[in-house]
């Protein structure tokens, strides 16, 4: 129960920022970022496709499809930063770089689990998660070091969206008994890494970091914004309306 | 006998191309990992390029139909995550197939396709499928992809 709790976790992260990111695609600000947009959500669908089958087989009466499509909001863990709404570009490269930095640190610490699966699916996801750093680092450089216009977008965006990074931190019950058993990652201990990857870019961006003042929580316990229940009334919406439904 | 039945499966599976990039086989792609026989079928052990790759569910349907056409029914298809596939298994002679198809190979020296420079420079780390990245020949101006190393 609390494996499956664990990859459920990790699973519904990748695919709610997947169904996030992907509403950028045919509307990138420019053709080789709706490209590169739509490229990340495939990739964060992949890897929470190859965590929902996982679940699915611990599970042992749902599919991977019924998991994704048939919970409802309460029933998602994933972090509250992934459901947070696109924005503007500025706010989606936000999201996208805390994100990633995040995931690219978890992945590297997951891929030692002492669970087979896990750790051969953190290793193929950190392939992926590190061009997805590279691009929302390299977006964070110049928009912050921008126009007056671009850095101002990017600090309204980190300022909210700093808000849900105590999140990516926090460790429940679960959490210490899935890194007690060598199966899990203690997230607490990648804060300090995070912290240093994160300030260098905020400092190199010429922008400012917010303070770690009120910090969102709940979605370990399936408490989530008020984004979370429209993304699913969209992504649900045809296996919901059409049970049978085959693609 | 399995192990000449094992050799003809690698063979067929030689002649599946790659859904995208049709100038190479899955199995020069390097995501046919292992093919065996356990108990009464033949087992291929099938690795994903990228996790959201869709060209993944396609070659995962010409393998059946071609190993059905050639007779072959008792199999299963399996997908591995471990090892993760990387551009590390590409033969020379595979890259040579994707440089004159108009596709820069993985290497860390970007070398244009077109005329063979290597002063190039990076247009987008994302290109029109998940392996490609985009790039630019500075001396012949023509824009190119570049299969990306992972």
């Amino acid at each position: 129960m609390s494996l499956l709790k664990y990859i459920l976790r990790i699973a519904d992260s990748s695919l709610i920022l997947a169904q996030r990111t992907s509403g950028w695609c045919s509307k990138g600000p420019t053709l080789e970022e709706d490209i590169a947009l739509s490229n990340i959500a495939l990739d964060l669908f992949g890897q929470a496709n190859g965590f929902l089958e996982y679940a699915s087989k611990i599970d042992g009466t749902k599919t991977a499809d019924q998991l994704a499509f048939n919970r409802n909001e309460r029933e998602f863990f994933n972090l509250q930063i992934t459901e947070q709404k696109n924005g503007n570009f500025a706010d989606t490269i936000v999201r996208q770089f805390l994100f990633s930095t995040y995931n690219f640190l978890f992945y590297t610490a997951l891929a030692n689990s002492t669970d087979e699966t896990l750790s051969a699916l953190a290793n193929k996801s950190l392939k992926e998660v590190k061009y997805h750093l590279q691009h929302s680092k390299s977006w964070m450089l110049r928009l912050g070091d921008g126009t007056e216009e671009s850095r101002n977008k990017m600090q309204i965006a980190l300022q909210y969206f700093w808000q849900f990074t105590g999140e990516l931190f926090e460790m429940d019950e679960i959490d210490m008994k899935m890194s007690k058993s060598g199966i899990g990652v203690e997230n607490s201990l990648l804060k300090l890494h995070w912290d240093t990857m994160v300030n260098e870019v905020i400092e190199k961006a010429t922008l400012k970091r917010p303070k770690d003042e009120y910090m969102q929580t709940g979605s370990k316990k399936g408490l989530h914004t008020e984004y979370l229940g429209h993304l699913l009334s969209e992504m649900q919406y045809l296996p919901r309306a059409y049970p049978n439904a085959k693609w | 006998m399995q192990n000449g039945k094992i050799k003809y499966i690698w063979e067929l599976l030689n002649t599946v191309p790659d859904p995208e990039i049709p100038a190479i086989s899955v199995v020069e792609l390097g995501v046919i990992r292992e093919v065996k026989f356990i108990e009464d079928s033949y087992v291929i052990s099938i690795t994903p390029t990228y996790s959201g790759c869709p060209a993944v569910k396609a070659f995962q349907d010409d393998i059946k139909s071609c190993l059905i056409d050639n007779g072959i029914n008792n199999f299963e298809l399996k997908i591995v995550y471990s090892p993760a596939w990387t551009t590390d298994w590409m033969t020379q002679e595979t890259k040579d197939k994707l440089m004159n198809y108009g596709i820069s190979p993985p290497s860390d020296t970007v070398i244009c396709p077109q005329c063979k420079s290597d002063s190039t420079s990076l247009i987008s780390q994302f290109g029109s499928t998940a392996c490609k990245s985009l790039y630019k020949c500075i001396e012949c101006l023509e824009p190119f992809e570049h299969f990306k190393c992972i």
